[in-house]
């Protein structure tokens, strides 16, 4: 166990360095040059501030948080995924279909901010609605694109092998053929849809959550407490991403691993 | 049983834009027997992928008839197997899941469909590739896989699409023999589409030549070598000989 993570920061030694590094420029110039707490909290103050936080509620914020996060994904999954695929199998519902994202689309989610208050209240709807506009249209695209770019071939082979209905195509050819496209899209919807829970707890559309917290704290012009959250987000997010990524490549993309190297 | 009858076949393409057709089948009729060899053979564009198409329902004729059995071929149907020249395995099953695909589509439990697709796992040697996916085999053994899995379905006629056209020549040769060898044990009717002359003498009954587009049937020719066939005996030479005069005949025409 010890021997392994020895190894683990010599394998990673540059990247290690390179964190290093940046968190002593940081507090040098944040300590010694800027020596001003409000301009530009300190690693230490970020660190002590970050104890203070944990110890204030940071858990049932970060739940928030994540909460908002679920709503919004649940119903983008829900509608864009089957949206996306019968806009790509069925070629009236694209045409019906897609004016009306192309017009939607551009808006953008945060200006669906204020709507969100008023269709749902400071519930945790309405923070999850915003994540859900943000997160729609890439979902809708890729799935769409995946299944248009799904081979002939396939849908040709399983034909003759006996599948030939829609249904079973659908579910048996062209899902499993568009996947790696379909997670690509989750994976950027994700991200705006981050970035998008951090805004609409920002405007109102809740009062808990971190980034309801970050946007309280400038208010109070705690700085370093607003470092600590933004820092805080970033990492959520990574992990998140990370945690995705891994179950997707390693469970469901095992047989693209051929052809990206 | 599978006997495979094509009667007065046309196929013209027409342009969406200007309504201009193609001619790609002019009134195409020969027979297959059951548990015959028979290869289509042409210059490139004469439309014989368009006729084992049609065959396998992927395609729709102008006019005419095919049927198999007697019945007549409205759409894809597993009792018509097919091997495309393109590497058709869904990357995202394993070998033998291709394989079982068919068995799964008739609503057979996948455990059962595993026991019973092993015999033509066996059949075509890949016993210790059938768990890999597609992209860690070679073309060859791909091909391998894709012939099981349409064996697999226990169709009456197998259509084969130039299956070995992306192969190098040694693997093609050795497949061709093993094709032979499943083709001795099964009993299966088999329609192979090749642009080798070689390839159509090597394996067939019967070589149904086609002229250049539109394609019409030049001449059947009997191939009467016993089997198993010496690559490069007289009778075969002088068979192949006689083959390309008359695909030659066709280029000169153009």
């Amino acid at each position: 166990m010890k021997i392994s993570f020895i190894k683990t920061i010599k394998e990673n030694s540059i990247e290690a360095l390179s964190l290093m590094v940046a968190v002593a420029l940081w507090q040098l110039v944040a300590g010694i040059i800027v020596h001003n707490k409000f301009l530009l909290p300190s690693f230490y103050d970020v660190v002590t501030s970050f104890f203070v936080i944990i110890k204030s509620g940071l858990v049932t914020d970060i739940l928030t948080s994540l909460l908002h996060f679920s709503i919004g994904i649940a119903a983008a999954l829900i509608i864009g995924i089957p949206l996306g695929i019968s806009m790509g199998w069925f070629k009236k519902v694209d045409r019906a279909v897609d004016p009306i994202i192309e017009i939607l689309r551009p808006i953008p989610p945060l200006a669906w901010i204020p709507f969100g208050i008023v269709w749902f209240g400071l519930t945790h709807q309405a923070a999850g609605f915003v994540v859900f506009v943000g997160m729609i249209f890439p979902i809708v695209i890729n799935t769409y694109t995946g299944f248009k770019n799904v081979s002939k071939v396939y849908v040709e082979a399983a034909k003759v092998l006996g599948c030939t209905r829609d249904i079973d195509l659908i579910r048996s050819i062209a899902i499993p053929s568009a996947l790696p496209s379909i997670a690509a899209g989750i994976r950027i919807a994700m991200g705006v849809g981050w970035m998008c829970l951090v805004a609409a707890e920002m405007f109102g559309a809740s009062n808990r959550g971190l980034g309801y917290q970050l946007w309280f704290n400038y208010y109070l012009h705690r700085m370093d407490f607003v470092l600590v959250y933004m820092l805080l987000l970033g990492f959520l997010g990574l992990f998140i991403d990370r945690l995705f990524r891994y179950y997707v490549d390693s469970k469901l993309l095992r047989w693209t691993a051929g052809t990206v190297v | 049983m599978g006997r495979v009858s094509v009667k007065y076949v046309s196929r013209i393409f027409t342009k969406k834009e200007d309504g201009t057709g193609t001619e790609a089948l002019q009134k195409v009729s020969f027979d297959v027997e059951d548990g015959e060899f028979v290869c289509l053979l042409g210059p490139s564009g004469c439309g014989k992928t368009t006729l084992l198409r049609i065959i396998a329902g992927l395609e729709v004729l102008t006019s005419g008839e095919i049927t198999l059995n007697g019945i007549p071929i409205i759409g894809p149907d597993p009792k018509r197997g097919m091997v495309f020249q393109q590497y058709s395995l869904f990357p995202w099953r394993t070998i033998i899941d291709n394989i079982t695909f068919g068995l799964e589509m008739q609503g057979i439990k996948k455990a059962e469909a595993r026991k019973q697709v092993e015999k033509y796992i066996d059949l075509v040697g890949l016993e210790q590739f059938k768990n890999s996916y597609p992209y860690e085999l070679s073309g060859g053994m791909q091909q391998r896989a894709a012939i099981a899995r349409a064996l697999a379905n226990e169709p009456e006629v197998l259509l084969m699409d130039e299956p070995f056209g992306a192969l190098d020549a040694q693997t093609r040769n050795v497949l061709q023999d093993e094709l032979l060898k499943i083709w001795e044990q099964r009993h299966v009717t088999i329609l192979f589409v090749t642009h080798s002359v070689d390839e159509s003498v090597f394996l067939s009954d019967r070589i149904v030549t086609m002229t250049s587009r539109p394609g019409r049937i030049k001449e059947i020719v009997n191939v009467e070598l016993s089997r198993p066939r010496c690559r490069t005996g007289a009778e075969a030479n002088r068979l192949r000989d006689y083959v390309l005069k008359l695909l030659e005949e066709e280029r000169f025409k153009r």
